[in-house]
């Protein structure tokens, strides 16, 4: 039978990053002050899984490296080896290390020594270092020398004669308690016929009286005659585990000897008759053998045990080799493994399955009513209905907390880049994290990873200042940055807080001009300057240092954030420090809409991009250069997009007296839809026009109305896109 | 149909051991600590146990010499997954009653091998 | 065997099951074959998902002629192509007797589902390898390489159809970028 592993890898890679995660936590706390025995077991515990799967798996490379992480490990658990700084630090690396190594194993890439023989020359040194233990060379080619169960120590009897009719006499004196540790001799007669043919003779010697004997006992002794050739080592490989509790001889004789050995011993009354030439083991007198013993001894005693299940050859002469019957060549294509998973409390399921029980039985009632309906039943069928709307509402919210994680598998990564950080910076930093309970959309999580990673390194870089500064503005020498997630409204909010030196507005707002990027009249407040810094190419660190500074990170970030749904604020005071503030979406595939209607189309706008609905007057509207028109509301020139020119639909009506203006925001822009009417407010459920058609700008995607007619949904800033290409475009003719 | 009970902390080792044996027709359960499958072992009689050595909660040398405590499991064979290849954890799980081990990393064919060796 | 295949609106729409040991039994394909403007096309009936009736699709904006919207199918959006219009063909109206048929197009890492719109659908045909003809490269309505062969059977000649080259969007990218980059300047 051969079984394919690689359907395993996937929970393996899986448990092994978990893992990591685990030892990194743990190791993060360990200081030789603070050094908690059961911490050190955790991580020596989470290694040697890690080491025992991959071994198990073939990954060696992952294998022996772990296995010096375990023999160190192993040592500071025992106490054999201190807890040093040096030391933890170097374990955390060898934690990058191996996550760099089984990440590469994930995407079927090879790993090679290369990638972490600098480490393991380390770890080694460091354990040579103390001289006394076992070199870890030697150690580690235990581990990959391992095949089958090693034999005991050889006492080698009398070399065995290699000829015809050779064959052994084994003497077999177990310790009593031998049963009670699950090791029934039939057992080991039982792999002894594997080997060869066996004859066995069993002796009582010691048997005590029926009032004191113990059934748990074993008082019987055996001579077995094993004729095969074979080497001791195949036959000591039977007796390995009982090794210790039994008194073992094996001679290497003629067959003749051992039958005449064999014949020639002392029975009991009780003893068994010469045993037949079977294929099992003879039958051994029940009186004689415990009778608690499982039921295999009987059945064994009652008739000829079949042959073992995987020998359908002569059972002669076999070789020990068989029962561990190597691969065959031909394996099975490996099971695809692709695709993430999640992990979901047993809660949630729980709670979805009671919210669809719930559903089944409103179906069930409006069924019946259906059945035979008459105007009489009108009430009932319409709290049925209001049934309905609840049991579906509940169930969606369950749903969708099912791919709600908390965000601590996020922020679980900060204190470790916080500490390597401003160790590299040379500052000193603090970092408190609040409300790493805060739940969000798994896909949302894995892509506001990165950016936060940069908003942070940005704080460290950029915000945070040196000690001395810090000590010669009055402030502490360490640094704080604080990690804040909580919920508000629909979204996920997430806070960076540094308290540093804030951002120089002055520097930001020259650079800006410098680029061209904002005009020096232009009336800018505040956070108008501090959003410059997601400008591309926009960096006004003095010296670039590797960390951050390059200019090629913050505007990837306010993009990614965006490409969420989200946005990003800034606020900051000068000497005091600076909030970078995240908002996100709770979830990407459910969007609170407002149905619009455009001649005979209906449209779904996003509710959180509307500022206004309102009904204007032609003569509040003004044309700029003849080609298109700008509301003023209040204090903003809003221009106007005519839905039914964009999208070439037959409106009801094109004067501005009769339709509506749905005036949107996204980005700090405004732009006003002329609408012929306002439509309800719903959740709708976003449906990708990609995967069956291709994208089309300024729609985000398409969604499935009540009455099962499809409505496109507008994407605010695609279309403002095609507002400024409608603008310049114009402008260039005007020209 | 024979009963066998799985306990290693790591859910590949698991998902591994219980689809090999189950795959040569035995009927599998298992668990993620000592615990865990102390309790499993008081509500069911299993035929065969095989552990982890290293686990949290209760590890393998404890589970097993809480296991010979039970009545029903004096005599069953219980097999120790080992890593160590060093003869101290060997010998400490056959005084706390093991049957015997089996190496780490061990390949499916020589986990049946050995189930079979014991059950018979 | 060669019966039109009677479809009644109300029992739309019709979801095909294909009986895979027949296919390999005949040795030859199955293909469903369908009228468009008085000729008979057909096409590998593994991409035939569904036969339905005609429902008014709602309307891409500032898509090609030919793409006539998307629809709702069981609460996947599937666009509509119509084939009349994109070669140049006589355009007919849409009524009851309509009949769309959703394809399933296989590219290298995902599969699309789109419709088109034909006349009337009719026979399943079993075609062996041998028995297609090659097209005369003479520049079909429909474009030769959308043109996999011809089979004659009785007294009419099929025109096999790739579903992969029909359903191509490169067409439609291209219109669509052409739209966004001049827009509104005429």
């Amino acid at each position: 039978m051969s079984i394919d592993l690689s359907q395993f890898h996937q929970v393996f890679f899986e448990e092994s990053f978990d893992g990591l995660e685990v030892m990194e936590q743990n190791l993060l706390g360990l200081t030789p002050e603070s050094s908690d025995p059961e911490v050190i077991n955790t991580i020596f515990r989470a290694a040697h899984s890690i080491k025992g799967g991959s071994a198990t798996f073939h990954f060696t490379s992952v294998a022996e490296f772990t296995h010096i992480l375990e023999t160190l490990l192993d040592e500071m658990r025992n106490g054999e080896r201190a807890v040093t700084t040096p030391m933890v630090d170097l374990l955390l690396q060898s934690v990058d290390c191996l996550r760099n190594m089984l990440s590469k194993l994930q995407d079927d890439q090879l790993v090679e020594h290369a990638d972490y023989a600098e480490l393991e020359a380390a770890l080694k040194k460091a354990i040579d270092n103390d001289g006394d233990h076992e070199s870890v060379n030697q150690q580690a080619s235990d581990l990959t020398s391992k095949e089958a169960p090693s034999t005991a120590g050889l006492e080698s009897d009398a070399s065995a004669q290699h000829s015809e009719d050779s064959a052994w006499l084994i003497t077999f004196i177990p310790e009593p308690q031998i049963l009670q540790t699950g090791n029934e001799p039939i057992r080991m007669f039982r792999e002894l016929n594997l080997l060869g043919e066996i004859k066995v003779v069993s002796q009582i010697l010691k048997l005590p009286t029926l009032a004191e004997m113990d059934e748990t006992l074993c008082y019987s002794q055996w001579m077995i005659g094993l004729f095969a050739e074979v080497d001791e080592s195949a036959i000591r490989e039977v007796f390995e585990w009982v090794d210790d509790e039994c008194e073992l001889k094996l001679e290497a004789l003629t067959e003749e000897q051992v039958n005449a050995r064999l014949s020639g011993e002392a029975f009991t009354e009780e003893a068994l008759s010469e045993p037949e030439r079977a294929n099992a083991p003879s039958p051994i007198d029940e009186k004689i053998v415990d009778k608690n013993a499982k039921a295999s001894v009987q059945s064994t005693s009652a008739s000829p045990s079949k042959p073992q299940s995987n020998s359908n050859t002569d059972l002669q002469v076999r070789d020990k080799s068989e029962v561990k019957d190597p691969n065959q060549a031909n394996k099975s294509a490996p099971v695809a493994t692709g695709g993430s998973s999640i992990r979901v409390s047993i809660d949630k399921v729980d709670s979805l399955i009671n919210l669809v029980g719930e559903l089944v039985i409103t179906q069930s009632m409006l069924g019946q009513m259906g059945e035979d309906f008459n105007i009489t039943k009108l009430e009932r069928l319409k709290e049925g209905l209001i049934q309905l709307e609840q049991n579906t509402r509940e169930l969606q919210e369950s749903v969708m907390q099912i791919r709600m994680l908390p965000i601590s598998f996020v922020f679980n990564r900060f204190p470790r880049m916080i500490r390597d950080l401003s160790s590299r910076l040379n500052k000193k930093v603090e970092l408190e994290i609040f409300g790493e309970n805060t739940e969000l959309d798994k896909t949302v999580m894995e892509q506001i990873g990165d950016p936060l990673v940069h908003l942070v390194r940005n704080s460290l870089d950029h915000g945070i200042e040196t000690p001395d500064k810090r000590a010669a503005a009055g402030k502490s020498e360490t640094g704080k940055v604080q990690l804040n997630a909580f919920h508000q409204g629909g979204n996920i909010v997430i806070e960076i807080i540094d308290d540093g030196a804030g951002i120089n507005r002055e520097r930001v707002l020259n650079k800006a001009i410098e680029r061209g990027l904002v005009s020096e009249q232009q009336e800018l407040s505040d956070e108008d300057v501090y959003q410059l810094v997601f400008e591309p190419g926009f960096s006004t660190a003095e010296s670039i240092s590797d960390v951050s500074g390059r200019g090629v990170g913050m505007d990837v970030v306010k993009k990614n954030i965006q490409s969420l749904g989200g946005s990003v604020e800034v606020r900051s005071e000068p000497g005091l420090g600076s909030t970078f503030t995240i908002r996100l979406p709770l979830t990407l595939a459910i969007l609170d809409g407002q149905l619009i209607r455009v001649g005979n189309q209906i449209y779904v706008v996003p509710l959180t991009s509307i500022v206004e609905s309102l009904q204007i007057k032609t003569h509040e509207v003004v044309s700029i250069t003849g080609s298109f028109d700008v509301y003023k509301l209040r204090d903003d020139h809003v221009p106007i997009l005519r839905l039914y020119e964009t999208f070439e639909v037959k409106p009801d009506f094109t004067d501005y007296n009769d339709t509506v203006l749905v005036v949107v925001e996204v980005g700090g822009k405004k732009v006003g839809f002329m609408v012929d009417e306002l439509l309800a407010q719903q959740q709708v459920v976003i449906k990708s026009l990609e995967t069956n058609f291709i994208s089309i700008e300024g729609i985000s995607g398409a969604t499935i109305l009540g009455d099962g007619k499809v409505a496109l949904i507008l994407d605010i800033l695609g279309m403002l896109n095609r507002l400024n290409k409608q603008k310049s475009s114009s402008k260039g003719i005007a020209a | 149909m024979t009963k066998i009970l799985a306990v290693d902390d790591s859910s590949s080792m698991r998902q591994m051991v219980s689809f090999t044996l189950k795959s040569a027709g035995y009927d599998v359960d298992d668990a993620a600590d000592g615990q865990q499958a102390l309790k499993l072992a008081q509500g069911k009689q299993y035929d065969v146990v095989i552990s982890d050595v290293n686990m949290p909660v209760m590890d393998g040398i404890t589970l097993v010499k809480n296991l010979r405590q039970l009545p029903a499991y004096k005599f069953t064979p219980i097999l120790m997954l080992t890593t160590e290849s060093a003869g101290d954890k060997k010998s400490e799980g056959k005084q706390a009653g093991a049957t015997g081990w089996i190496v780490k990393p061990f390949n499916p064919d020589q986990l049946v091998a050995t189930v079979q060796k014991v059950l018979g | 065997m060669s019966e039109l295949l009677e479809i009644e609106n109300d029992s739309l729409p019709i979801e095909i099951e294909y009986n895979e040991d027949q296919v390999h039994e005949n040795l030859g394909a199955e293909y469903l074959g369908f009228d468009l403007q008085g000729e008979t096309y057909c096409v590998d009936i593994l991409s035939v998902k569904e036969i339905r009736g005609w429902t008014e699709p709602t309307a891409l904006p500032n898509s090609p002629k030919y793409v006539k919207g998307i629809i709702n199918i069981r609460g996947d959006i599937v666009p509509i192509l119509d084939i009349r219009d994109r070669y140049g063909m006589k355009h007919k109206d849409y009524n009851k007797t309509t009949v769309i048929m959703i394809l399933n197009v296989q590219e290298e890492k995902k599969s699309r589902v789109m419709g088109i719109v034909v006349d009337a659908v009719n026979d399943v045909l079993n075609i062996k390898p041998e028995e297609i003809k090659e097209a005369p490269k003479s520049g079909h309505k429909l474009n030769d390489e959308n043109i996999e062969g011809l089979y004659n059977n009785k007294d009419k000649v099929y025109v096999i159809l790739s579903v992969t080259s029909l359903l191509d969007l490169a067409d439609i990218k291209k219109h669509y970028s052409k739209q966004f980059s001049t827009e509104f300047s005429e």
